[in-house]
This record gives C-alpha cells, structure tokens and sequence, in this order.
C-alpha cells in the first residue's frame, strides 16, 4: 500500500461529453468482443449475402438478384444490431445489474441511452461497410442517393432500437432473448426482408408492409435497388414506430 | 493528480449543507415488501468524516436502508437525507458525491476487463483517481488486463471498492465490503477504509462481521428486524451492561447460595451445566479474590479459572437473540 495517496473528497461529475464519449467505446467494445453479438450482426448478414445470391430461390424477383439481396441485408443487418442485439444485451445487463450499477454513478439515464444508440450506429458503419463491400465484389450497382439510404438506417435504427429495448426493459432476459431471435426469424422471412411482401397473398402482405421490417426494406428497394427518392411511406411507418417504441420503452423500462 | 491539487477543489457546491450537516440522517425510516416489514421505524445519524457500521443477521434490513438510501427503492415513510439531499427528488446532484460499493459483486459488464471498467467509472467524475494506482492499491495491477467475469469473487470485491472511490467521492456505502475475501486482503481493505476516515470521507458500512464493525467504526448500529435496537461505540456497546464472567469447573452440585452470599452485592453464581459455574458480576479483583477465597474455605479445588471479558458478540447475541452467520 502507498501511504501518499489521498483520499480527501473531490467529487463532481465529468462533463457529459466525457461521459459520452467513454459510455459509446465501452459499448462498442464490449459489442465487437462478444462472439454472438458479432455473429449476429456481422456473421449472418454476410453469410446469408452470399446464400441469398446463389440462384437457389426463383421467387427472389427482380432483375438482378444482387441489386435486391444487398438491400434486404442492409435491413436485416439494421434489425440484427438494434434490436436483437440491442435487446439481448440490454435484457442480460438488466439481469446480472449492471443497469442497477451504472444508476449508482453520477452517469445520466439518457447519456447511457445515447452512448448505447451511437455504439450501435458506429456497428452500423462497420456492417454497411462490409455488406455493400461483399455486394460490389459480388457484382452490386447501387443506384439512388445515399443520403435517404442513410436517414432510412437511422430511422430505422430509431424504430428497432425502441422496440428492442421495450422488451429488453419490461421482460426476464431469458424470454427476451428468445423473444429477440424469434421476431428476428419470422421477421427475415416473413416481414419482408429475405421474400419480397408481393410473394404473399394480398391480406397478410397489406397489413405485414407496416411492419418496421418491411418498411425498412421496402424503402432500402425503393431507394438503391430502383434509384427512387425518399419513400415518404416507409419513412413516415418507421417514423411512427419510433414515436410508439421510444416513448414507451421510456415509460415501461425497469432498471433492475 | 497529486494530493495538494485536490484540496482546492474540496470547495462544495451547497456551503452551508454540504460542510456541517450530517453525512447521513434517517429518521422513522420504514419499508414494506409484500406486506412484510423490513425497516419498521429505522433512526440514525453519521456525523461527516466518520464510520457507521450497521450490523445486523441477514435480513435484518440493512440492505434496505442502504439502497433507500443510494436512491434505489423509494421508503413507505420516514426522511432520508443524504449530504443534505433526498436520495430521490436531488438524484442527479447527489449520485456524483458518493461512491457505492453493491453486495453482490462488482454488478457492471461482465465483458470488460477490470481496468476498462475502472477507466470507465474514472470518465464519469470530474477528478478521478489515477486508475493505475488505485488498481495498485487494490492490488489488482496483476489482473488489470483480465476481464470481470474471469476475477475471483475476492477480487471482485476489491474491483467493486475501487469502483466506489474513483470519483473522490465524500461519502460511502459499502454493503459487505469484504464479504468473499481472504483474511489477507480483508485486513488491507480495513485499512484502507481507515485511511478514507483519516482523509474525511464518511463511510456507511454494513457487515455481519463483529471485528470488522468492531475495528473500523467509529457508531455501531445494531439492527434487527428492521430496527435499531443499540447504536454507540465499539466501547460502549460492550461495556453497556457490560459486566465481567468468571467461569471455573469443580465438583457438580455446590452450594450456588453460600456461594453467592460470599460475593458482594450485584454478583451472582449459576451452575450452568453440571460441574460448571458462572459467576457474573462487575469485573473487579475483589470478585475473583471472593471466588478463590470461597473455593478454599470448601476445600473445593476450581479448575479451568477463567475471566471474560464481555465481547460485542455476547451483546449482539441478547439484543438479537440470533446467531450472526460467518
């Protein structure tokens, strides 16, 4: 022990852009060295980029398959990483208390927020950057302005992240994680990321297309596939799942 | 930082209550979990710079009153005030003057390692501890590379006390602090603790360790199914009705009212199990010359002669009636 540390009190918290800045490296650090959340977010997309490419499946439409692959995967890459992953993250520090530990700092709820959504949004960088890479090698013209395929992700990422961590903050992490990979299944088949809405029958395709995974891909399509503007349908969808998601995740979320 | 720096910034942001007041100030404290009462009318008060240690079984609500008063659980009733602020309505300008060490481990990622988790909880405060040297403190410096989940439950303690006083706190809660370590590092972590009382940190601690209540603090508060029922020094709770025993083994059956009538007023003889006496009474040579003297004109030869000092666990034992688990 060295006797010529002090210990005489000097408390006060850091600036929050301090804060911030630490809350999002931890956050992303801990993302990239947990082998299932890289698996989840990184792995798979990119598997089923090249699974999806293969003249496997005849209903894939279109005329290209890699202009339709790539945009179904930047969506499921966005659902991978904010809510899946976000949601079991958050429901298994929910559980072992870190959530309950990070209260008893001079850290703020929202600062804790914002540093888990930029910590995914940066994955977001790192995925986008892989998957787009792998479909320009596997032969991918991207059309439409990058700008709306941008708003679209965050958008996105805003959606999936509220419903996400709703879950992750109302139920037990166990249920949360089979709950968060369940909805993350059924919606890659069947909410229109993997099989274009139109391959369904018309009732359940014209209520499945307000889900935030449709929207998601729907408008990813519409933008880099067809070189379309700003789809004002599937971005005001995923506007209003936002408007839902965050507000109640916010009401409902139980810290311990 | 070196120590001088942090003098200038002891300044408090409230004069008037951060530098008087008490640290900590309960009063009539009561909380209910299903209809059950776990603190039921709980009092107490810790002057700045000191220790308070609150000792109790488990389950005696110690727990409770400490995460009422870290701002985890609102009270059915009763004040808290903590530096001068409620826990709950003043959260976001108390949280940064304390540090909080929780029961069960280190409770923060797992995935980290433990010198990414203290350089964390260090960006959080305006004037942190050299992390570095705390780990060193801590003596963790050989694992700072190894992350939380691979510690062991003793280091882990130690990393949770780390991550309670990086942030130069002036008060804190350490509940069971050196639950799961090894007697080595436990006398280490009582020394530290003393040295943040020397440095005018107030302490709020709770254990069921009687030398450990025994060695650091400056009030003991015995709490029992949600109530103080003693609260003093180490000192006092032991002398408080605190009277000498002497014990000795002879033949069963002696005469316990010659016995008695031989000592001076106040004292008292038993024979506890056959063959062995207690006498109780205040602790003077007079008593013990009483005894031998008494046992001489028998011709009673008393064996295994033994004076005993009241210890607080012999205190604790009446007030609580229960057994404190190791």
């Amino acid at each position: 022990m060295t006797a010529t540390v002090s210990y005489v009190p000097a408390p006060d918290a850091a600036p929050r852009s301090r804060m911030l800045g630490a809350q999002t490296r931890m956050e992303l650090r801990l993302l990239l060295r947990n082998g299932e959340q890289v698996g989840l977010t990184l792995v798979v997309p990119l598997l089923l980029e090249v699974f999806l490419n293969l003249p496997l499946l005849s209903s894939l439409g279109g005329s290209r398959r890699i202009d339709f692959v790539v945009p179904s995967v930047l969506a499921l890459a966005v659902m991978s990483s904010a809510f899946t992953g976000l949601a079991i993250g958050t429901g298994f520090e929910r559980k072992y208390g870190v959530l309950k530990r990070l209260g008893a700092t001079a850290l703020p709820r929202s600062v804790l927020l914002l540093g888990k959504t930029l910590a995914v949004l940066l994955l977001e960088v790192l995925q986008v950057g892989l998957v787009c890479t792998l479909g320009l090698a596997l032969g991918w013209h991207p059309h439409g302005n990058p700008i709306w395929t941008a708003l679209l992700i965050v958008l996105g990422t805003l959606a999936f992240g509220g419903l996400g961590l709703l879950i992750a903050g109302t139920l037990r992490a166990e249920v949360t994680l089979a709950a968060a990979n369940l909805i993350w299944l059924v919606l890659l088949f069947a909410g229109g990321i993997a099989i274009a809405l139109d391959s369904y029958p018309a009732p359940f395709a014209d209520v499945a297309r307000y889900l935030p995974s449709a929207a998601l891909s729907d408008g990813l399509h519409h933008v880099l596939q067809n070189g379309g503007g700003l789809p004002l349908g599937a971005a005001l969808t995923l506007l209003v799942w936002s408007a839902v998601a965050l507000p109640a995740a916010t009401r409902w979320f139980s810290w311990e | 930082m070196p120590p001088q720096a942090t003098h200038a910034i002891l300044a408090p942001s409230r004069p008037d209550e951060a530098a008087s007041g008490p640290a900590l100030e309960i009063s009539g404290l009561i909380k209910s979990y299903a209809g059950r009462r776990v603190v039921d009318g709980l009092t107490l008060t810790l002057a700045r710079g000191e220790i308070v240690a609150l000792l109790g079984p488990n389950g005696a609500g110690k727990t409770t009153t400490i995460e009422i008063s870290e701002g985890f659980r609102r009270p059915d009733a009763g004040t808290v005030r903590v530096l001068g602020l409620d826990p709950l309505r003043d959260a976001a300008a108390l949280k940064p003057q304390i540090g909080v060490m929780l029961q069960d481990g280190v409770g923060a990622y797992t995935g980290a390692k433990a010198r990414e988790l203290l350089d964390l909880f260090a960006a959080y405060a305006a004037h942190p501890h050299d992390t570095a040297e705390l780990l060193e403190l801590v003596g963790l410096s050989d694992v700072a590379g190894t992350q939380v989940k691979r510690l062991s439950g003793g280091q882990r303690q130690r990393l949770s006390l780390a991550l309670a006083l990086v942030g130069r706190p002036a008060l804190v809660f350490l509940d069971e602090p050196t639950a799961g370590m090894d007697p080595q590092a436990r006398r280490g972590t009582w020394g530290l603790i003393s040295q943040l009382r020397a440095d005018g940190v107030s302490v709020v601690l709770t254990t069921h360790l009687l030398d450990e209540a025994e060695q650091l603090a400056d009030t003991i508060v015995v709490i029992n199914h949600g109530r103080v029922v003693a609260t003093g020094s180490p000192a006092e709770l032991v002398r408080a009705g605190a009277e000498g025993q002497i014990r000795f083994r002879a033949p069963a059956g002696l005469r316990l009212t010659s016995l008695s009538d031989a000592l001076h007023a106040g004292a008292s003889a038993s024979e506890e199990a056959p063959g062995r006496y207690l006498i109780t009474g205040e602790r003077s040579p007079q008593l013990l010359a009483s005894v031998a003297a008494w046992c001489a004109a028998q011709g009673v030869f008393a064996e295994d002669l033994a004076v005993e000092r009241r210890t607080l666990e012999d205190v604790f034992l009446e007030m609580t009636g229960a057994e404190l688990s190791a």
